[in-house]
């Protein structure tokens, strides 16, 4: 028998094989930028497999210059398949429904692979025997999608990651169409354009496969409006730092942190309403606030004899302690000889006993998850109490009560049911919007403020119009955060989903 | 998820479907279980050993579970010093043991408490007195620890490929399984209203047309109200089989109601049907009683035998670690021994067939509570209409900041056939089987389980609890156990017919109380 028939049937092996490597790349991208991979496979499978039956059934569409099409369809494929994983992950940071483009991805993949077969047995029609053409193509076939279900986890995934195991793929789909190229040239009308096209395709795919970390950095980056210039993924969160002209920005798990642009609002209100009140503060504890710029704040009172200051992450206080760029915002604070710096659990690191402290500044991130509500309970209240002196007062960062309404409130409301005086204010600090703080103590705090030297933000003035709430952010019922209900993180989900 | 273990789960999921699951290593971990096999040697016993040594008490208290713990704390309460707690494990707590790894402590059985009803003043008042209740607030609440309050988010469900919170399954349901369901909550409002089912169940009202529920199976009653959906039927049984190891075909219409009329308890600062747990389950229970008993408490005594002898009870026990046989002279005695134990142990204690589940329990160390995106984790984790009846988390009540390694303890009621049959399957299967077994029950909600298992350690509880078969709560077999013959007392939740923290309890505070006014 002539070698050329089998060749072509190496190619129903090599289609086979891409084709499900697609789909199964659309499910697991699916599944990581999703979640609940059940329903992401599940549905993958589902739109690709009826997407082959159309496929199929356009086939019969096709008359005239069956191998041209064929041609054609496989290069379509390559450039479709091989950039699906890129293509899928630029635009997860930029598409509010993702999933548009994903099924519609995924529907053409599963379109042109739906008539791949069809084509090309009839192109094989007359070379086998019938009932040898349809065993052989089907035999082929599904040995393919063995070796793909079994490369995919084994060697595609652990080595060569997701984008560039689509480029890998999509070039050897271009390169059946090459072959083809190759063995039918007398068939095929317009040679020279097919070329063309298929070279261009391959050449596109192997600088996609090159680049292909860098594609998928920038996908993650997408998110990020500025450009990043520095990211880590620590045991506790991701950290990345971007920067744009003289604007540094911190996000944390893609969360803004802070804009150097603007930040000194939100400091200024966090730190000074509160301690500017207590003249007697000689030890001060910051929980959160790991950026150190909590801490140069409070550095501005000279009374102030120590500062402790208790964040999870070892990576984010190294980060703002040796970075030179990092230490000009927080003026060094973080090496001052008044500031300890503690790498701990606040839960845990309250649970033993501890000299009093005159003022709390608790900067967690927002409550959008169960382990941060915790922070924000009424037995992490009680448990702080038990290190604060009895005039102390502390500070919470409570999120806005204008977008999160109902949070703020809830927050207030946790901290009155533990016995605590509040006083609820907020400010306006562009980067995040209105933003709340709760200051609460045992007595309420009379003595007046006595600013310290040097404030852009907060002033005499400014203090009193700060505890003012228009209408739309003034105080509202809440149920009172606890343990056992976590009612912070579901008002904060709802609040944050309107 | 950071990229790396992306990567690794995402390497998993294409096996799930195309079913090349190839993990073919040893599991590390044992199977630990009540002293089964001290418990057969004693069966096998032909003739008692002699003792070598002499002690006297005023109480022997025999079996150091939950009711036996409790009489000795009211007894200590109550003034009575002078008495010896035996129990044959290494440790006491019976069905309410817990265990510790370097990751997590975690329940070996019993693992939470609801909120005490009214009508249980003894564990309210051991409640406050631990400090579990804090205060009361205005409306006479009481306030409890909120470290005790099971946190946010307490139970989910895996039905039709995906969690959702709580246990009623509501995803996909047909308008007439929805009816259903409110429907059984309409009537099971109606009971707690009336207050007919209380906790300790000896308090229950007498009322025939109540106790007649007794006589039915769940199941056949479930079908004389009409309801007969899959949901509703598999939540039911569900209830049942978690707390009594039987299904609604196996215990009574009376228990059943029992389970879900029952929990009336409230609180200033949780819901009604919010549960006290702990990492170490009940077992945090256990410590507190066992607190103040030192030396009165001796563990890895097996009691061989015990006699009334005049007005004396006579109490031998072996010490396993020796092998020396003790025999204990006491004023009275109290036997806190499942009653399958004890009608083998006393001469002359009438013997009745009982019947008790067996239960499987397997604690699973994990480098990380398999991610499953899409929903928080939850203390109970429960897959729809699977044969198992799900996990709780050890670490669920910690307050760490950060997922972190974790334990989850995983129940298995061997429901499915004749108790003494599963017994015997129990004694065949190999550490490696169970391995398998608790996979293929957790793999369809957590196909990647396997990749985060660092150890696996089974407990095999033959006799794990009583089952309230129709006619045993409220039949002549269960009115006779609970008659005392001094100077013998009996406290056991066996005597119950359902095993709970709150029967175990009362009876042991009850039966003390009994004993102080014997002693005069
Ligand atoms: C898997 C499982 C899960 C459970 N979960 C819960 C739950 O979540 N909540 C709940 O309320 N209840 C639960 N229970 C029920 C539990 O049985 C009760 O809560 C309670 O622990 C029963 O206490 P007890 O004292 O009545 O009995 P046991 O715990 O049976 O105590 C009897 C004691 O006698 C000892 N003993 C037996 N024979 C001898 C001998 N010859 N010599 C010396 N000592 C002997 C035993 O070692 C044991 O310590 C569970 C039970 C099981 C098996």
């Amino acid at each position: 028998m002539n070698a050329r028939p089998w060749l072509l049937l190496l190619s129903v092996f090599a289609i086979a094989t891409c084709g499900l490597v697609y789909e199964l790349i659309a499910g697991t991208l699916a599944s990581y930028l999703l979640g609940d991979s059940v329903t992401q496979f599940s549905t993958i499978i589902g739109v690709y497999l009826f997407a082959m039956g159309v496929g199929s059934y356009l086939s019969r569409f096709v008359t005239g210059n069956l191998v041209g099409t064929f041609i054609r369809v496989e290069f379509l494929i390559a450039l479709l398949g091989g950039c699906s994983a890129s293509i899928l992950f630029l635009i997860f940071g930029w598409t509010i429904s993702f999933r548009i483009p994903l099924y519609s991805i995924v529907f053409l993949i599963g379109c042109f692979v739906g008539l791949e077969i069809p084509l090309l047995l009839r192109i094989l029609e007359g070379r086998f025997a019938f009932k040898d053409l349809v065993s052989n193509v089907f035999s082929f076939d599904y040995i393919g999608a063995l070796l793909a279900s079994l490369l995919f986890p084994l060697v595609l995934v652990p080595h060569l990651g997701l984008v560039r195991s689509a480029f890998l793929f999509g070039l050897i789909n271009a390169a059946v169409g090459m072959l083809a190229l190759v063995m039918l040239r007398n068939e095929i009308p317009r040679l020279r354009s097919h070329w063309v096209t298929g070279l261009s395709v391959a050449a596109i795919l192997i600088a996609g496969f090159i680049h292909g970390s860098e594609i998928t950095r920038w996908g993650e980056y997408a998110a990020f409006p500025d450009p990043v210039i520095y990211a880590d993924s620590t045991p506790y969160q991701r950290l990345v730092l971007t920067k744009k002209n003289d604007e540094l920005r911190l996000y944390l798990n893609s969360n803004l942190q802070f804009s150097s642009k603007d930040e000194y609002r939100y400091h200024e209100s966090l730190v000074h309403p509160g301690l500017s009140r207590l003249p007697e503060a000689k030890r001060v504890l910051i929980l959160g606030g790991g950026d150190g710029l909590a801490a140069r704040e409070v550095l501005r009172y000279p009374r102030v004899e120590s500062i402790t200051l208790v964040d999870l992450d070892p990576a984010m206080t190294e980060l703002f302690s040796s970075n030179a760029m990092l230490r000009l915002q927080n003026a060094d604070a973080l090496k001052s000889p008044r500031v300890k710096v503690e790498n701990a659990d606040a839960f845990a690191w309250l649970a033993v006993e501890r000299d009093p402290f005159d003022f709390v500044i608790i900067d967690f991130p927002d409550p959008s998850n169960f382990s941060l509500g915790k922070l924000y309970s009424t037995t992490f209240y009680q448990r702080l109490l038990k290190v604060m002196a009895p005039k102390a007062a502390l500070v919470v960062q409570s999120t806005s009560p204008f977008v999160a309404r109902q949070s703020f409130w809830c927050v207030d409301a946790t901290l009155r049911a533990c016995g605590l005086q509040t006083e609820p204010y907020h400010a306006l600090v562009p980067s995040f919007g209105e933003w709340g703080f709760i200051l609460a103590s045992r007595q309420p705090l009379s003595g007046p403020a006595i600013l310290p030297e040097g404030l852009r933000f907060v002033n005499e003035e400014v203090l009193a119009q700060l505890p003012r709430f228009p209408p739309d952010m003034s105080r509202i019922e809440t149920e009172v955060n606890r343990l056992n209900n976590q009612a912070l993180v579901h008002y904060f989900e709802e609040d944050w989903a309107r | 998820m950071n990229r790396r273990r992306f990567l690794q789960a995402s390497a998993a999921a294409p096996a799930l479907w195309t079913g090349s699951c190839t993990r073919q290593q040893v599991i590390p971990g044992q199977i630990v279980g009540a002293s089964a096999s001290i418990g057969h040697r004693l069966r096998d016993l032909r003739a008692l050993p002699k003792p070598s040594r002499f002690l006297k008490a005023d109480v022997i208290i025999a079996g150091g579970g939950i009711a036996g713990l409790a009489a000795a704390h009211q007894l200590q309460k109550t003034g009575v010093q002078n008495f010896v707690v035996l129990d044959l494990e290494s440790a006491a707590g019976g069905n309410s043991i817990s265990g510790r790894n370097a990751v997590s402590a975690y329940p070996w059985g019993a693992h939470y408490v609801p909120l005490p009803g009214r009508d249980c003043h003894e564990i309210l008042a051991f409640f406050e007195e631990i400090g579990l209740i804090q205060g009361h607030d205005a409306a006479g609440r009481p306030i409890y620890d909120e470290l005790a309050l099971c946190h946010e988010a307490h139970e989910r469900l895996f039905i039709h490929g995906q969690w959702e919170s709580g246990l009623q399954p509501r995803t996909g349901l047909k308008p007439s399984e929805k009816e259903e369901f409110e429907a059984f909550d309409a009537v099971i409002q109606s009971f707690q209203e009336r207050r007919a089912f209380t906790l300790p169940l000896d308090r229950s009202s007498r009322d025939p047309a109540w106790l007649e529920l007794d006589r039915l199976t769940m199941s056949a009653w479930m079908a004389q109200q009409g309801w007969t959906s899959i949901p509703l039927r598999w939540y039911v049984d569900y209830c049942c089989r978690d707390d009594f190891g039987g299904s609604i075909d196996q215990v009574s219409a009376w228990a059943g109601i029992h389970y879900f009329a029952s929990r009336s308890g409230e609180a200033a600062n949780a819901t009604r049907g919010t549960v006290l747990t702990w990492p170490e389950g009940n077992g945090y229970l256990v410590n507190q009683l066992v607190k103040s008993l030192q030396s009165r408490l001796l563990p890895g005594h097996v009691i061989l035998h015990m006699q009334q002898e005049k007005n004396t009870v006579q109490t031998d026990a072996m010490d396993v670690s020796t092998g020396e046989v003790i025999r204990f002279e006491s004023r009275a005695a109290v036997c806190a021994m499942p009653r399958f134990i004890a009608q083998r142990l006393i001469p002359g204690l009438p013997t009745f067939a009982l019947s008790y589940a067996p239960w499987v329990v397997t604690n699973l160390t994990l480098d990380e509570l398999p991610p499953s995106p899409g929903v928080l984790p939850a203390w109970d984790s429960v897959i729809y209409r699977g044969p198992a009846l799900g996990y709780i988390n050890a670490t669920h009540q910690g307050l760490n900041a950060v997922p972190q390694a974790t334990v989850i303890t995983h129940y298995d009621v061997l429901s499915d056939r004749p108790p003494q049959q599963a017994r015997q399957w129990m004694q065949s299967q190999s550490h490696a089987d169970w391995c398998q077994r608790v996979f293929a029950h957790l793999q369809p909600a957590h196909p990647d389980l396997p990749d985060h298992v660092q150890q696996v350690d089974v407990w095999l509880w033959g006799h794990g609890m009583i089952r309230p078969d129709p006619g045993f709560i409220w039949g002549t077999d269960r009115a006779q156990m609970l008659q005392q013959r001094p100077p013998m007392f009996f406290a056991h939740s066996d005597m119950s017919g359902m095993s709970l923290f709150e029967e175990a309890y009362t009876r042991g505070v009850w039966v003390a109380d009994e004993v102080r006014t014997w002693l005069g």
